[in-house]
């Protein structure tokens, strides 16, 4: 932190001045820099003129009773709030100089009325001192700490320098409040010193009573004293403990002034009975102000010093709830009702505080929540709204003389009937609640210039979301179609851009209010625009799982009559069937060529290791099958070029019709998965059952040959490292030969096969696993080795290696696991779970302030990288210039442009 | 084993002469300003580069030259950037 240049010597005069100077002060210095350097002078490169005003520094401080006075526009002496006009009593708590709550007055302040006066502070005199609560244990720690007489620091002269460095240390470790801590400490540990080394007056033991009484050997010290001996701490000792001496004098931590907050900000409300109900604070400022009456008014007529004392307490406890009506060893303050006040510290604290619940967690008109489902009958670009959900949500329509009987509908079936409308807004701004008494006169009333709120209708513009929002496609623009049920409805081909699934999953709509945020929702973020994504060029959208599969087996194998085909397709939506083939029976791939438009061509590949060819000519599937390769998302240049030669609109009305007709076959073919999917021949089983004898006993030599020393050791390993590896790696061959196994002799044809094949969902792997063998179980690389000593499990020897006793698990899911073999499964997937628990939030975090710190890097006119303040970071976007989602796989195809451009001359 | 650490101790290596380290060049002061011009720019909106830097080794670069650096691209063959110098 900068010290600022026109630092008066003394402090004490400082004190006043300096907080509202600062503001001031801070614009001057940032002008006063060294003028800029001549052009012939190598230019500095690290000012930045750019940036006007730049926030230097942020002090925190006390206020100062001068400051309180300084600040305050009014002071209040009685606890009188309204006089029998109702007017407000002058020197009252609700002064018309703290600002105004009622409509009509003007603020004797500033002039202003209701609305625009922001409200401002005013201030009692305490008739005597009282403890802040808030800052009672730094005012214990600097008593403890300071010599009762003289105030100076309990440390002598010649070791405060060294004891300094060590606190500095440890500020620096773990900040302020360990700094005092550790000066406590310091203080405590010094136990000889019960003397000042200053003036060598006697230290006494002081303690604290919770919550504000300070006791020194059994007696108290008065609020009065304690102020005094704060008083009495040199500006050099305080910081020592932290306080800097220009913003914060210790002695201000026990109030002789106390401000008073605006009426703004504890307005009254008005009861339906006309009766006048206050805010809490305002019940305890009025407390607070009679008691202080009294005090005065007794310490004046010489009252006995019990009754003092007893007042003195009560403002105590009325200043101290005033602050926190949550403290452990205090009543809380009630209502006649007996509930609690809620004072200053119940505002702003917890999750119905100001922070978590006002700043943190706004909440947004004309927006919905549900949990979603999916509806493949949807349009890509559409969202299902449940219909309760409609009649709540409203799009405002301006009424003009063409759309006036048109909305007269809407108001005619009123706030109950759908399609209806809730509100009506007067050409001043006033809205109108349309029920069935005031649904006549509105009738009457309205004309070009009024608004009416009317429900959500089919086709209306939404935004829909789901967190966490981590790219701009976590936020789309959808049109409305309203359904019925509950849930919130999208097409399954959009959720991978959300990252959404249906096992309870949540999602935000809204509903953009004007025509500006309409155009901007649908131009900039309605789903086809974000068909193509920025990050890799390809579709983030695509087919899933049964969409996949249905492909798949029309495209494979199926045939259908062609009656039965134009059913097939009529279902789908489709009602040209003049690309089918006039015969009797139609080829799948015949049905799928229906879709594509009649001038694409494509050539692609598909998952099928050999014959992978897939060939579409003139719109025609001509050879190949339809996979996760072509169809799914974020994969193959199927979608991608589609999109370039047709645009996105044509694009995601193929797409969706590809899905449901995947949809459809699968529902028109069947598909089970089934236990005897994964059934091998007998034969299968007895050479799955040789593999794993044969490596088991493999694994017995290696380890004999460790035993007996034999076993040569790989360079920089030991004897007992290499023998893992060596097991690990002949585990892994029997298992995988396993897996084998399963692949060549299990059907083909199975849906558990199908569904692996296509890559809809599953992997052979998992079949294996199923019918075979479900493996190793490693931790970090290394088979299982921890559990009890020098073993793995109670049930085996210790110092077993073989397979079985570290973690292998040679049966398969379908014959079922031992118990051993089951505890081996439980400890990795543990393991895996809190692994993926503990890193998501990291990684997370991580994303966050990378996001963060780039997000408003934009590309400009010159093609350059600029961040907000027009800083270079590239002189071409990514180096190149090139715009990923119009490229293929980062770079430009030349060779197709050329094709491109030459066919069109052709 | 022994023998191949004692020479790799020996050896100084100039970074400069590395590989993987893309050319940096000083360029002259009017190709600085036609830099400043094209891009409309003062030196404070311009990518840094610290006057210590490794790179700069042998250069006799100081504040407010600009640095010319030629990397190799895989999608741009050559991508020409753009640094100035500075000490902080
Ligand atoms: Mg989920
Ligand atoms: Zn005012
Ligand atoms: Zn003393």
């Amino acid at each position: 932190m900068e010290k600022p240049e026109d630092k008066p010597e003394d402090a004490k005069e400082q004190e006043e001045t300096k907080p509202e100077d600062a503001p001031e002060t801070a614009p001057e210095t940032a002008s006063d820099t060294p003028p800029e350097e001549t052009e012939e002078k190598p230019e500095r490169i690290d000012e930045e003129p750019h940036i006007f005003k730049k926030v230097k520094e942020i002090r925190f401080g006390v206020l100062s009773p001068k400051l309180i006075k300084k600040m305050a526009s009014a002071k209040i002496v009685t606890p009188e709030l309204y006089d029998k006009e109702g007017y407000p009593v002058d020197g009252g708590l609700m002064d018309v100089r703290l600002g105004v709550i009622d409509p009509g007055l003007k603020c004797k302040t500033c002039g202003q009325k209701l609305k625009e006066c922001p409200g401002h502070f005013g201030y009692i005199e305490l008739a005597r001192p009282i403890i802040h609560v808030k800052f009672v244990s730094i005012v214990f720690n600097l008593l403890r700490c300071t010599c009762r007489e003289c105030g100076h620091i309990l440390i002598p002269k010649n070791r405060l320098r060294s004891q300094l460095n060590i606190l500095d240390a440890v500020q620096n470790e773990s900040g302020l409040e360990s700094r005092r801590d550790k000066i406590k400490e310091l203080i405590t540990n010094l136990k000889t010193i019960n003397k000042c080394p200053y003036c060598n007056a006697k230290q006494l033991k002081i303690t604290l009573e919770k919550p504000t009484t300070f006791i020194e050997n059994d007696k108290r010290i008065s609020p009065i004293e304690v102020r005094t001996r704060l008083e009495r701490i040199p500006d050099e000792d305080l910081d020592v403990f932290g306080i800097n001496p220009e913003v914060v004098r210790p002695e201000w931590m026990v109030l002789t002034v106390m401000p008073i907050p605006p009426v703004t900000m504890r307005p009254s409300i008005t009861l339906e009975s006309g009766e006048r109900s206050e805010d809490d604070l305002t019940h305890k400022l009025g407390d607070i102000v009679r008691i202080n009456q009294r005090l005065f008014e007794n310490i004046n007529a010489g009252a006995p010093e019990i009754i003092i004392e007893d007042l003195w307490d009560l403002l105590q406890y009325h200043i101290t709830t005033f602050f926190d009506n949550n403290i452990a060893q205090l009543p809380p303050a009630r209502h006649r009702s007996g509930q609690p006040l809620k004072t200053l510290t119940e505002r702003i604290k917890s999750k119905e505080g100001r922070i978590r619940h006002n700043l943190a967690g706004k909440r947004t008109n004309f927006s919905a929540r549900t949990v979603i489902s999916p509806d493949p009958m949807l349009k890509l670009n559409e969202v299902g709204v449940p219909l309760i959900i409609a009649m709540k949500l409203t799009v405002p329509e301006r009424i003009n003389e063409w759309n006036s009987d048109y909305l007269k509908t809407f108001v005619q079936s009123g706030p109950t009937a759908y399609p209806g409308a809730n509100y009506i807004i007067r050409p001043d701004g006033k809205k109108k609640k349309i029920t069935d008494e005031t649904k006549e006169q509105l009738l009457e009333e309205m004309q070009p210039g009024y608004t009416v709120e009317r429900h959500l209708m089919d086709g209306d513009i939404a935004l829909f979301n789901r967190q966490p929002s981590l790219h701009r496609m976590s936020m789309m623009c959808h049109r409305v179609k309203v359904l019925p049920f509950r849930t919130l409805r999208l097409n399954p081909a959009v959720c991978h851009p959300y990252n959404a699934d249906f096992d309870g999953d949540e999602m935000n709509l809204h509903i953009p209010q004007n025509e500006e945020a309409r155009a901007e929702a649908e131009i900039l973020m309605e789903v086809q625009t974000q068909l193509i994504s920025p990050r890799y060029g390809l579709s983030v959208m695509g087919c899933v799982q049964d969409a996949i599969s249905g492909n798949y087996i029309l495209t494979k194998s199926l045939e259908m009559t062609r009656h039965e085909a134009v059913a097939l397709l009529s279902s789908i939506g489709i009602e040209n069937f003049s690309k089918l083939p006039r015969k009797d029976s139609v080829h799948g791939r015949e049905i799928f060529s229906v879709l594509l438009p009649d001038d694409f061509s494509f050539i692609g590949q598909s998952r099928d290791k050999e014959d992978n060819a897939v060939i579409i000519r003139k719109g025609k599937l001509i050879k190949g099958v339809m996979d996760k390769n072509n169809l799914g998302e974020e994969s193959g240049l199927l979608l991608r070029n589609l999109h370039k030669k047709y645009g996105a609109d044509m694009t995601i009305d193929i797409l969706s019709k590809m899905f449901r007709l995947g949809v459809k076959v699968l529902l028109k073919h069947g598909f089970t998965v089934q236990l005897s999917d994964s059934d091998l021949p007998d034969k299968s089983k007895t050479k799955i059952n040789d593999i794993l004898r044969k490596a088991e006993q493999q694994v017995n030599e290696l380890i004999k040959e460790y035993r007996e020393g034999k076993l040569d050791a790989f360079p920089g390993r030991s004897a007992r490292e290499t023998l893992e590896l060596k097991i690990l790696e002949l585990l892994n061959k029997a298992r995988n030969e396993t897996g084998n196994v399963v692949i060549s002799d299990s059907s083909q044809d199975t849906p558990t096969m199908i569904m692996a094949q296509s890559g809809a969902r599953g992997n052979l792997l998992n079949l294996a696993q199923m019918a075979a063998c479900v493996g190793q179980q490693a931790m970090r690389g290394k088979r299982i080795e921890k559990g009890y000593k020098n073993r793995t499990l109670s049930c085996f020897k210790q110092h077993d290696l073989s397979p079985s006793a570290r973690g292998f698990i040679s049966n398969g899911f379908k014959s079922g696991l031992s118990p051993a073999e089951f505890f081996f499964m439980g400890i990795t997937g543990r393991d895996s779970l809190m692994d993926t628990a503990l890193r998501t939030p990291k990684s997370g975090y991580l994303y966050r302030r990378l996001a963060n710190a780039l997000q408003d890097l934009k590309v400009e006119y010159d093609q350059t990288v600029r961040d907000a303040s027009g800083g270079i970071v590239q002189y071409s976007y990514g180096e190149d210039g090139i715009d990923v989602s119009r490229s293929e796989n980062g770079m430009i195809n030349v060779k197709r442009v050329i094709d491109l451009v030459e066919g069109e001359g052709r | 084993m022994i023998i191949a650490k004692r020479d790799y101790m020996k050896k100084k290596i100039h970074i400069t002469k590395h590989d993987l380290l893309p050319k940096h060049v000083k360029i002259s002061e009017k190709e600085k300003k036609a830099i400043l011009k094209k891009y409309q720019v003062t030196l404070k909106e311009m990518p840094k580069i610290m006057k210590a830097d490794a790179a700069l080794q042998g250069m006799k670069a100081e504040v407010g030259d600009m640095i010319k650096i030629t990397r190799k691209s895989p999608t741009a063959g050559e991508a020409v950037y753009y640094r100035v110098v500075t000490d902080a």
